[in-house]
Parts: C-alpha cells; sequence; structure tokens
C-alpha cells in the first residue's frame, strides 16, 4: 500500500565512521540485553550442566552488549538502533513493524472520511488505544495500551490531509514511541460503499524483540487491527457486533454508539 | 432448556441448557416447536466437519414461536410463528445488498478461523462448528436468532409446521439447486443423491422447465419417491452403469445440468470410489469425490454443473480436463435462503408442493441420539427425520 510518508523519512545513519566499540545499540535496548544478561548468568550458574553454560556465555555477552552499548551481531549486520528515538519524526524505513488492513463498507466515503479525521473517534474502534486527544488543528496526543499492563504515550501530527481522500499521520520527535499511520478511501468500483486501506507502523522503545515479546503474549497488533476493523465494519453495516453468547456478558457494555457517525440499521 | 449436543464422533447427546436471551438489538427468541435432523448434520455426526467443540447445540432447521424479541426488532411480534434460514445475514453488508445471503459479511464472529482455510468468511449458520460463528442450533426448546428482523418468515394461518418447516433449508436448497441449472424449456437435468434435497431439485428443475429429470441413489424407497411423488426417471447405481445410462437417455449428448445433492461423503462403485475411501483413512483428503468426478464426466459439452451437497474441505482427483475440455460451468455454495423464502412460501400456500411428503420418522427431542444413529445407517427406510421439542 502507498502511504507516502514511510519513504520520505530518514534512513538510519550508517554513514559515521564507527570504532569497533562506537554504540549501535539504543539505550532502551541496552537495559534489556542487561536485565535478560542478568538473568540468564544466575540461571546458568545455577544449573550448571551444559545448558547452564550455555545460558552463563549468553548471559555474559548479552552483559557485555547492555555494558557497552555495542553489539558485533549488529555490526555484521549492519544494523544500527542507537540513533533511533533520537528526535526524528516519524518512524525510520526497515524499523518497526508495520500492519496493514484493506476492507470494504457499505457506507459513503465522506461519512468515513469524517469518522476518521476526527481522530478523538479512534480508541472507539482501536482496542490497543485508550485515549486520543486533539492538541490542534494538526496535532494530537495519543496513549496506548502495552504489555504488562503498562501504557504508551506520544504526540502527533497530520501529515496529510486529503478531504475524503487520504489522512496520515506521524509521532513527533521526542516521542517515547516512534509511530506513523494513514488511511486511503477510495469509492468502491461498483459505485457502492467505500474501500478503506489501512496502514500503521510502529516502532516502540527496544525495537524488533519488544514487538515479538508483545506478540508472544498474545498481542498481535495486525490480528488485532483486523477484528476491530471488522467490528467497526458490523456496526455501521450491521448496527451492532455478531456474537454467539446466548446471554449478555455480566456487566456488558455495549460499545460506545460512535459520534460523529450515526449508526443507521440496515 | 434442553438441546441436542454433539460430544465428538457419533456421540450425541440430549442435555440441559440455560436458556438463551437476547443479547443484540437486533435478537429474537424463538420458541421452537419443530426441527428437524439435515443430511448435513451427519456430517457433524460422523466428524467430518472441523472446528466443533464438545457440548455444541446442534440443528439448523427449526421453527417456532417468537417469545421476545430486541428493540431494534419492528417487524415481528411476540406470538408470532416463523421459519428462520440457517444461513444468518445481517441485510446490510455489500452481499446481502446483492441478495446473496449466505455469503454475508458481517454474521460470523468467527470469521478469522474460515478466513485462514477459505481466504473469505461465507455467512455463519446455525449449529454448524465454530469456523461458521459457534452459533448454538435450533434442535433445542430455544434459540437465540440473530438480525431476526431480516431472517425469519412469518408463517400464515393454515399451514402445518410439517409443511412450512424445511422452508429453513432443505426446500431453497434444492430449488436453488435447480435455478443454478439454467435451465431452458425441455432440458433434462440428472440430479445424482435422492435425498431431501435431491428431491426437492428434481420438483424445482421440473418447475423451472425441465422437460426430463434423470435421479440417481442406490435406496429403492428414496427412488420410489423421486419416481412416483417427484415424477422423475430413475437409476440404481448398484444396478446400471450410470454414465452409459445417461448417455442412452440423452441421445449420447449427456444430460444439460447436473446436480450433485451427495456432496463430500459420497459412496460408489467404481474404482475411484474405493480410492476416496482409501484416501480419506490415510488422511489425505477431507471430502470424497467420487460423485463430482461422475457428474463432470456425465454432463453434456457446455452444460452446467450444479452443486448443492456440502463440500467442506479438499477434495483430491478433480477431473478439471474434463471440466475444461467440456466448457463446463460450475455452480455451488450455501443457500441464499432469504432469497427464496416469500417464493416458496407462495408456492406451498398455493398447494403446488407439500413438503412435508418426504418425512418419514417423526420422533421427540429426547430420542434425538437414536435419530441420528437411524438416519446415518439408513434404517428403516429413513429419508427425513422431524423432532417434536
Amino acid at each position: 500500500m502507498k502511504t507516502g510518508l514511510m519513504e520520505s523519512t530518514c534512513v538510519s545513519s550508517q554513514s559515521k565512521g564507527q570504532c569497533p566499540l562506537s554504540q549501535n545499540v539504543a539505550n532502551s535496548e541496552r537495559v534489556l540485553s542487561l536485565l535478560g544478561g542478568g538473568s540468564l548468568l544466575l540461571m546458568g550458574l545455577k544449573r550448571g550442566s551444559v545448558a547452564g553454560l550455555l545460558g552463563i556465555a549468553a548471559g555474559a555477552s548479552l552483559l557485555y552488549r547492555g555494558w557497552t552499548g555495542h553489539c558485533h551481531l549488529y555490526e555484521g549486520l549492519g544494523i544500527n538502533t542507537a540513533d533511533l528515538h533520537r528526535g526524528r519524526p516519524g518512524v525510520p524505513a526497515q524499523q518497526g513493524s508495520r500492519v496493514n488492513c484493506a476492507l470494504h463498507v457499505n457506507r459513503d466515503r465522506q461519512e468515513l472520511y469524517d469518522f476518521w479525521r476526527h481522530l478523538e473517534n479512534l480508541p472507539q474502534i482501536m482496542q490497543h488505544l485508550q485515549s486520543v486527544t486533539v492538541i490542534d488543528d494538526k496535532r494530537s496526543k495519543w496513549i496506548a495500551r502495552a504489555p504488562f499492563d503498562k501504557t504508551l504515550e506520544w504526540e502527533a501530527e497530520i501529515i496529510t490531509d486529503k478531504p475524503g481522500e487520504v489522512i496520515a499521520w506521524q509521532s513527533l520527535p521526542g516521542s517515547q514511541v516512534e509511530t506513523a499511520g494513514s488511511v486511503h478511501f477510495k469509492v468502491s468500483s461498483t459505485g457502492d460503499g467505500t474501500e478503506l486501506a489501512i496502514s500503521i507502523k510502529y516502532n516502540p522503545p527496544g525495537g524488533r524483540i519488544v514487538t515479538q515479546i508483545a506478540h508472544l503474549l498474545g498481542q498481535d497488533l495486525q490480528a488485532e487491527l483486523n477484528q476491530d476493523l471488522r467490528e467497526f465494519k458490523q456496526l455501521l453495516e450491521a448496527g451492532e457486533i455478531a456474537t454467539n453468547a446466548i446471554a449478555p456478558e455480566e456487566g456488558q457494555t455495549h460499545k460506545p454508539v460512535m459520534t460523529s457517525l450515526k449508526v443507521e440499521k440496515a | 432448556m434442553r438441546a441436542v449436543s454433539w460430544h465428538g464422533k457419533e456421540d450425541i447427546r440430549v442435555e440441559t441448557f440455560p436458556d438463551p436471551q437476547i443479547v443484540n438489538p437486533r435478537d429474537a427468541i424463538v420458541k421452537v416447536s419443530l426441527t428437524a435432523i439435515c443430511g448435513s448434520d451427519l456430517h457433524l455426526y460422523t466428524g467430518r466437519i472441523p472446528t466443533m467443540q464438545a457440548g455444541d447445540i446442534l440443528g439448523h432447521e427449526f421453527m417456532g414461536e417468537v417469545v421476545a424479541v430486541g428493540h431494534d426488532v419492528t417487524n415481528l411480534k411476540i406470538g408470532d410463528r416463523v421459519v428462520v434460514p440457517f444461513t444468518i445475514a445481517c441485510g446490510g453488508c455489500y452481499f446481502c445488498k446483492h441478495d446473496l445471503w449466505s455469503l454475508c459479511d458481517n454474521s460470523n464472529p468467527n470469521a478469522w478461523m474460515v478466513e485462514k482455510l477459505y481466504g473469505h468468511s461465507p455467512s455463519g449458520l446455525f449449529g454448524y462448528s465454530h469456523m461458521l460463528g459457534g452459533y448454538a442450533g435450533g434442535q433445542a426448546e430455544y434459540v437465540r436468532v440473530p438480525f431476526a428482523d431480516v431472517g425469519p418468515i412469518t408463517v400464515p394461518e393454515g399451514l402445518s409446521d410439517e409443511q412450512v418447516l424445511f422452508l429453513s433449508d432443505i426446500f431453497p436448497t434444492g430449488y436453488m439447486a435447480a435455478e443454478n441449472c439454467q435451465i431452458r424449456e425441455g432440458d433434462t437435468v440428472a440430479v445424482w443423491g435422492c435425498g431431501p434435497v435431491g428431491l426437492f431439485a428434481i420438483w424445482s428443475a421440473y418447475k423451472l422447465g425441465a422437460g426430463k429429470v434423470i435421479a440417481i441413489d442406490r435406496f429403492p424407497e428414496r427412488l420410489k419417491l423421486a419416481r412416483e411423488y417427484c415424477k422423475a426417471k430413475t437409476l440404481n447405481y448398484e444396478e446400471v452403469d450410470v454414465f452409459t445410462m445417461l448417455q442412452e437417455l440423452t441421445g449420447g449428448r449427456g444430460p444439460d445440468s447436473c446436480i450433485d445433492a451427495v456432496g463430500s461423503e459420497a459412496h460408489g462403485t467404481t474404482l475411484d470410489a474405493w480410492y476416496d475411501l482409501a484416501a480419506e483413512k490415510l488422511m489425505l483428503e477431507t471430502d470424497r469425490g467420487h460423485v463430482l468426478r461422475q457428474v463432470i464426466h456425465s454432463c453434456r459439452k457446455g452444460g452446467t454443473i450444479s452443486i448443492p451437497g456440502v463440500y467442506g474441505g479438499f477434495l483430491d482427483k478433480v477431473p478439471i480436463g474434463a471440466a475444461f475440455g467440456k466448457g463446463l460451468q460450475l455452480r455451488m455454495g450455501q443457500t441464499h435462503v432469504h432469497r427464496y423464502l416469500p417464493r416458496l412460501l407462495e408456492f406451498i400456500r398455493e398447494g403446488e408442493l407439500d413438503p412435508s411428503f418426504l418425512i418419514t420418522h417423526r420422533s421427540s427431542l429426547e430420542q434425538a441420539a437414536d435419530m441420528y444413529r437411524i438416519f446415518e445407517q439408513k434404517q428403516n427406510e429413513c429419508i427425513k427425520v422431524v423432532l417434536r421439542t
């Protein structure tokens, strides 16, 4: 999908002549390396078997990586995460993880655009978002749910806005999370309804390792986005979210009725 | 409430469950008066459909009385007698708007499961596996019916439950099978399988202008109904060579359209039928394709093949070369029940057909386990079982 913004952001800098021990690991990753390395080392020492020895070795190398901020593997692979999170908008190319979703909604294009342009609506349809607060015409403050009941915050600005066609946004320098996203609206070629193409990119602190951990914890952003948008479509086309439940769940709260987009019954 | 539940291969029980309640604004609760066991329920009984869970309530052919409605259901009122389509459809998506109700985008809460298998999800169904929605089925005293404002059809006074129950599935399914044949006046249509869907397909083919319908099965009682009630020419595939006979009956050209009303549990007497059994035992295929192969082989060049028989997974050795070489059209899919309900109810009202002609077994919900066994083993000339609650 064409988003037009990822490509224009900076490419991670590989050009500084790196001395062998220059930092190429981001600080957040260094902390994780220190923690992980330490626990592996302790586990290895406790066990004392062959696996234990391997644990000691792996733990030690992680500790080294965390302490010096230099990773030989990254050097070999030409990766440098140290320069990330240092005051650049959006998400650098080749970094973070991207989720895409395309769907057809049997509703008017302008109506859907208006709903999305009102960014405060987004937490109504995206379960990983806690809130979006609009600061001014361009800027907004986002709070998202993260693993271990933590939250992540960032400020974003709208970088493309073509009414009825496309909205794109990206995080501002200094954010906890680097993120960018876009949504394109197109009248379906058959004339009925609108085709939406959504793309969101995240580069959480800790990089891909954290994304993988989140995945293991069952927080799979792609699956979550698919389900979110499926329910969004159901609300707009069917007026309710399909369920096979035979009784209302205890303390069930229906999803809030969308404020700026009237939900009509089919 | 009492309901029929699935507990594994050939393990059907009647158990007590909590009564369903209104969950969504477009729901209704139907108190079931009459329900049936469908041939496709036997695919569940024999453990052929994936994503079933112990304790799932079965049944997708049911009717009864509306006892509660959600606040968005304005077309039904408490006390209405309704027949409920087995396909659940929202009425608002692209597919519903295009009269393709069984392909509804919004009625399967477990769409992600079947998307992995099929690429996209068809509509949710009552009592037919979790990948198709995980909805509690109609072989029960009460059923929660979602999107009740677009599905159930109110039954006029003067028609018995037995006359209208089959509007829920098999009558529309047989009718759509015939419609998919694109019959021109005088055409010859061959129908494999004289179970309820096959019988309704024979009747519907004549209704839509067929000059001759040839019905194929091996059970004498089914062939008798096809011959005597539905006026088909019948062939017993255990006694004659089907291909040869079909060519003889059509001047060597083959039937203009062929209907596979058997689906994935086909039986046969030829080599490929044994191949299917072996492949299935070795888990090399999930569906037995013997009938479909014979259908493709027998159909005239440029003819149409219509498949109302249920296939769920993968089919081996499909003669796609023959289908291509003969320029065949294949049309298939779950029935768009909503599309046919008013039309078919009218046929029944005008007395053109009394669908209850094929009921052979009448029993109570409590006897469901026995009735599944009898139906599966085709004991006592069993063709169609209805259960009173």
